[in-house]
């Protein structure tokens, strides 16, 4: 036996704690909350830019999770982990490639992953969020070309309620999505006004749209193309005026020998009707 | 709450019991890597993809698989693989045995008042962590397993793949190759 009172090293076979007391260390205290969020089990929330001003970012490891508006952090994340029942704790910033994905699809490119969290959500309400991201910026299409394009033509009223309840507003673009009867409609983040804010930041008129609308516009069509598509497709704006002829309805159109546009798909809403 | 109950809770709630787990192992999973890879950023990827691989893999499992998971040597299982693998894609740089300075390292915070007992424990830590770190990977896991993370020679077999008097014989020649390198004044010290 050693005859030292405290030997520093002590290497048997069966003594563990000689080595153990050295060389153990705890990990640093973030490790936890970094596999909590990498799980998904917790989230983080930052703040970022938006033509509706700073919006708060939640995300996880699976996704973001929501974007809500609020004067401040704390009760954004406040309510969010009420929502969710996850803890919630705020960053500076969402990590620099979300960041970056986030405002490359705000300015419009539409070939941006952004991976959502959408657990708990029904079928109905993903494929209904799922639709409205192929909505390109700067163009709009009515409720029931969702509810048609999706195959529950009858449920237009459900659409909107799937929209109304986006968690993930701006990113999910459920403000590119108008009533049937071609006015702007509701908004949930934040209410009408915002939706058209954004609208006009994309480069859309509300009001010119609401007006047109009004007016019996829904559809446009071009006498060179014999085509008819919803006013903001790409194809129905570059068609010049003097080309342009409006419509009340996809039947009508059809009976002036007009066939549907097949990247805006006019036909489905008519189906529905 | 003992790895029994905890493996019982997590088969009936992953969710709402994942953050337990998280706490109950989340040192030892650094801690092994720690001292398998010698680099505490290393260390802190490799626990946090480890936990994070578990909480895949449990949620792929019956709830009687989860019950029946030894979940000590289950997870030291997945750290051991995710060190290999760090190892294997980016080799440690090879160091001689002998006096090595672990780089930005923060002393540990320690109990002693004495500032000069606690400086000879750091030095201690960090000429101990060297040598450690210097042993071939053959000899070096099976040592941290049994020596730092404490699991019992069955487990190292588990953890290892490898019979119990195999991975016992790596243990004691990683150790006697440790006491080779200790300088004479140290051994002083050591029991015999």
């Amino acid at each position: 036996m050693s005859t030292m009172p405290t030997p520093r090293l002590n290497l048997t076979d069966d003594a563990p704690g000689g080595l153990r007391d050295l060389l153990f260390e705890s990990a640093p205290v973030h490790v936890p909350e970094h596999v909590l969020i990498e799980t998904g089990l917790a989230d983080r929330m930052a703040p970022i830019d938006s033509p509706l001003g700073t919006l708060w970012v939640a995300w996880n490891g699976r996704g973001v999770s929501e974007v809500e508006q609020a004067d401040d952090g704390n009760d954004a994340a406040a309510r969010h982990e009420a929502r969710t029942g996850r803890r919630t704790t705020l960053a500076d910033a969402p990590p620099e490639p979300l960041a970056a994905a986030i405002r490359r699809r705000l300015a419009g490119e539409t070939r941006v992953r952004i991976p959502l969290d959408l657990r708990g959500r029904s079928e109905f309400e993903v494929a209904v969020w799922t639709k409205a991201l192929e909505i390109p910026r700067g163009e709009v299409r009515p409720y029931g070309w969702i509810a048609a394009e999706i195959g529950r033509p009858k449920a237009v009223r459900a659409v909107g309620t799937a929209l109304g309840h986006n968690p993930v507003p701006v990113i999910v673009p459920c403000h590119r999505v108008v009533r049937t009867d071609g006015t702007i409609g509701q908004y949930s983040l934040g209410g009408p006004g915002n939706k058209r804010t954004i609208l006009a930041a994309e480069g859309l008129d509300p009001a010119a749209l609401e007006d047109a609308a009004r007016r019996g516009e829904r559809l446009s069509g071009s006498t060179t193309t014999n085509i008819v598509c919803w006013p903001t497709c790409r194809h129905a704006r570059r068609t010049q005026d003097r080309y342009r002829v409006s419509f009340r309805s996809l039947r009508e159109a059809a009976a002036r020998g007009y066939r549907p546009c097949k990247v805006c798909r006019p036909t489905a809403v008519e189906a529905a009707a | 709450m003992d790895d029994t109950e905890l493996t019982e809770r997590l088969a009936r709630d992953l969710d709402g019991t994942f953050e337990s787990l998280v706490q109950a192992h989340v040192n030892r999973c650094y801690a092994i890597a720690l001292r398998i890879l010698g680099d505490p950023h290393d260390a802190e990827e490799i626990a946090q993809d480890a936990l994070v691989r578990a909480y895949g893999a449990l949620g792929g499992y019956e709830p009687q698989r989860i019950r029946e998971l030894r979940l000590r040597a289950w997870l030291a299982t997945i750290v051991v693989n995710l060190c290999r693998n760090r190892v294997r894609r980016r080799p440690l740089p090879t160091t001689p045995l002998g006096p090595l300075v672990e780089a930005g390292r923060e002393p540990a915070a320690s109990d002693a008042t004495d500032p000069s007992h606690a400086a000879a424990a750091t030095a201690d830590r960090e000429h101990l962590a060297a040598l450690l770190a210097a042993l071939p990977e053959r000899y070096r896991i099976p040592v941290v397993l049994r020596h730092v993370d404490d699991l019992s020679y069955a487990e190292l077999a588990e953890v290892l793949g490898r019979p119990e008097g195999t991975v016992k014989a790596q243990v004691s020649r990683g150790l006697a190759m440790l006491r080779a390198a200790i300088p004479a004044n140290e051994l002083e010290e050591l029991t015999a």
